[in-house]
């Protein structure tokens, strides 16, 4: 059987609103005691009622737009029932059959060919996030659990995608570039591992001969972009081994165990879901004019995929070094502002590609929290441009600057780390590196060009880089001429 | 006599989404209640009601929008005032797996 990979998957993003969607208690809830933002309304108590978030529909509409979506004129809220402790009204207020948006696409490109593929987006909907379950100690031996009501009521758009990405690494190209979008339109910061973005996917097998479908399992507890691939991939996997042994693949919610790198059943659920949607008699249908469609879509934000053709354009920067900096809109932002101080983009989006993102990624920082900002950076930079220092030590300094958040000029004052500038005492630490190695001098004579980089190499260790390699290498060889 | 719109069966399926228990009598009670209701609510359909749109709201308004401002929340006095259940300021609950 020749098999093809069916995936959709089902994302949702919390919108950066200051207040909640149905009640006026703050989202900012970081740091603050469990149960501190909550009132009647997110608490559910009986005689409350919501009332709808301005904010939350220009978002979702933006949202919605930017996935070339079309929008439902009158749309729907409705209830979801179903019975858990983090959910107190014991429904949820969502969308049903009059989603917000609905019929949409967004096309991706796959790197490194660039190959770009349509994908489809059934449906953009707006609901409220629910309540937060922590488990004290062992959770298989406690015997309760405690509820945290201030995530309850966080305003959430739900993008739902066709079945039409082909391969995990597709689903996860698909996820960064919808992520890219949200940071642009500025709805979502879209941070993976703080569940802003959360993504659950829907996945079978195909017989791409006869085209029947295999039955799909639900994925859920995917908590970053590289555990969306590797989960898929283990249910690839999964799915293939026994449809070669034919066993059936029951339909069914598994739950991906990032520990041991597996998808395991939850079990549980002897019937379907029967969530008894119906229309939610506390919130009027809503009501949206093609002139409030058309001033959201006149006043969309740059979005990736235009802001890359600039960047080629305006920077002249490949299309590569284009691609990962508008992955992250902080990223872009970063570049941008750098830009304006600094002429040579080369060399600035070496230093962003490589030291910055290698050391925010190693100490788990936001480019947005980066020690070390667009203006310091140049400042670094700066100084290897006027000799201060030489690119090697650069690294060093940067590598404190990220410590300690100083300015480069400082750092080099402090630490006096400029370069010699004394010919003579360069040349006397030549001389003696002449004396220490006269096997590599008679290599040098004999013509290996390898002895004169290592000669050059216990120079810049004797003066801990502070020389100018090109000169030391040019010293070398007029010594050992004479 | 009201005729069969609903089974036992369907009485005991929904009391299950509900989370309700009922025993043998009780379910007959039911499935005859809420087959004279159902009943009741089927003259409806001896209207014709092709062209006129499904109710769910009573009045008729334009966009009833907050503006994203925060308000204060409940001091945790007001949060906790209906449970005696509370612990290091979270709702305690029986275990859910």
């Amino acid at each position: 059987m020749k098999e093809e990979v069916v995936i959709g998957l089902e994302v949702h993003i919390q919108f950066m609103t200051k207040a909640k969607i149905f009640c006026q208690c703050s989202t900012d809830y970081l740091g603050k005691g469990p149960n501190t933002n909550v009132c009647p309304i997110c608490l559910g108590l009986p005689g409350s009622l919501p009332v709808l978030n301005k904010k939350v529909l220009e978002y979702a509409l933006r949202t919605a737009l930017a996935l070339n979506c079309e929008i439902n004129q009158v749309s729907r809220f409705h209830r979801k029932n179903y019975f858990y402790p983090d959910l107190p009204k014991a429904y949820q207020i969502s969308q049903y059959d009059w989603p917000l948006g609905f019929r949409g696409h967004l096309e991706i490109s796959i790197p490194p060919s660039g190959v770009r593929r349509r994908i489809g987006i059934t449906r953009v909907h707006i609901e409220e996030d629910a309540g937060k379950l922590i488990h004290e100690g062992d959770i298989a031996s406690s015997t309760y659990s405690l509820v945290d009501y201030n995530r309850s009521g966080i305003p959430l758009a739900e993008i739902v995608t066709e079945p039409e990405l082909r391969s995990p690494e597709e689903a996860r190209i698909f996820l960064m570039q919808l992520r890219s979008i949200v940071q642009h339109l500025e709805v979502c910061d879209g941070n993976m591992e703080e569940g802003s973005l959360r993504c659950d996917a829907n996945i079978s097998i195909r017989d791409s001969q006869t085209g029947v479908l295999g039955t799909k399992t639900e994925i859920k507890n995917m908590n970053s972009f590289r555990a969306v691939k590797k989960a898929l991939e283990f249910e690839v996997e999964r799915q293939k081994k026994l449809l070669a042994k034919g066993i059936k693949i029951v339909q069914e919610t598994r739950h991906w165990d990032e520990s041991k790198n597996i998808t395991v059943s939850m079990r549980g659920k002897e019937e379907a879901q029967d969530y008894r949607y119906f229309p939610e008699p506390d919130l009027l249908p809503l009501k949206i004019s093609p002139e409030m469609i058309e001033k959201i879509r006149r006043t969309l934000p740059e979005l990736p995929e235009s802001r890359k053709e600039r960047f080629i354009k305006v920077y002249n920067l490949p299309e590569d070094d284009a691609e990962v900096l508008i992955s992250n809109k902080a990223l872009g932002d970063y570049f941008e502002k750098a830009s304006a101080f600094y002429a040579d983009k080369k060399i600035l989006i070496n230093w962003v590609r490589g030291e910055l993102l290698y050391n925010l990624k190693e100490k788990k920082i936001e480019v947005e929290q980066s020690p070390i900002s667009p203006e310091k950076l140049v400042g670094l930079l700066k100084l290897i441009d006027e000799g201060v220092i030489s690119g090697k030590i650069a690294k060093t300094v940067f590598e404190k600057m990220f410590e300690s958040g100083k300015e480069a000029r400082e750092i080099v004052q402090e630490d006096k780390i400029t370069q010699i500038t004394d010919q003579n005492e360069l040349i006397k630490i030549v001389d003696r590196v002449i004396e220490e190695n006269p096997q590599s001098v008679e290599d040098f004579n004999q013509g290996k060009e390898k002895a004169l980089h290592y000669l050059v190499g216990q120079v810049m260790r004797y003066t801990q880089g502070r020389a100018k390699p090109d000169f030391v290498s040019q010293a070398i060889k007029e010594r050992i001429k004479n | 006599m009201t005729k069969k719109i609903i089974t036992k069966k369907e009485v005991e399926y929904v009391a299950r989404l509900a989370k309700l228990e009922f025993n043998e009598e009780e379910k007959g009670e039911f499935t005859s209640q809420l087959n004279t209701i159902l009943d009741y609510f089927s003259k409806l359909n001896e209207l014709d009601t092709e062209k006129v749109e499904p109710t769910a709201y009573v009045v008729s308004q334009d966009n009833l929008l907050n503006e994203d401002e925060i308000k204060p929340s409940l001091s945790p006095e007001e949060v906790f005032s209906n449970t005696p259940y509370i612990q290091k300021g979270y709702f305690k609950v029986p275990k859910i797996m």
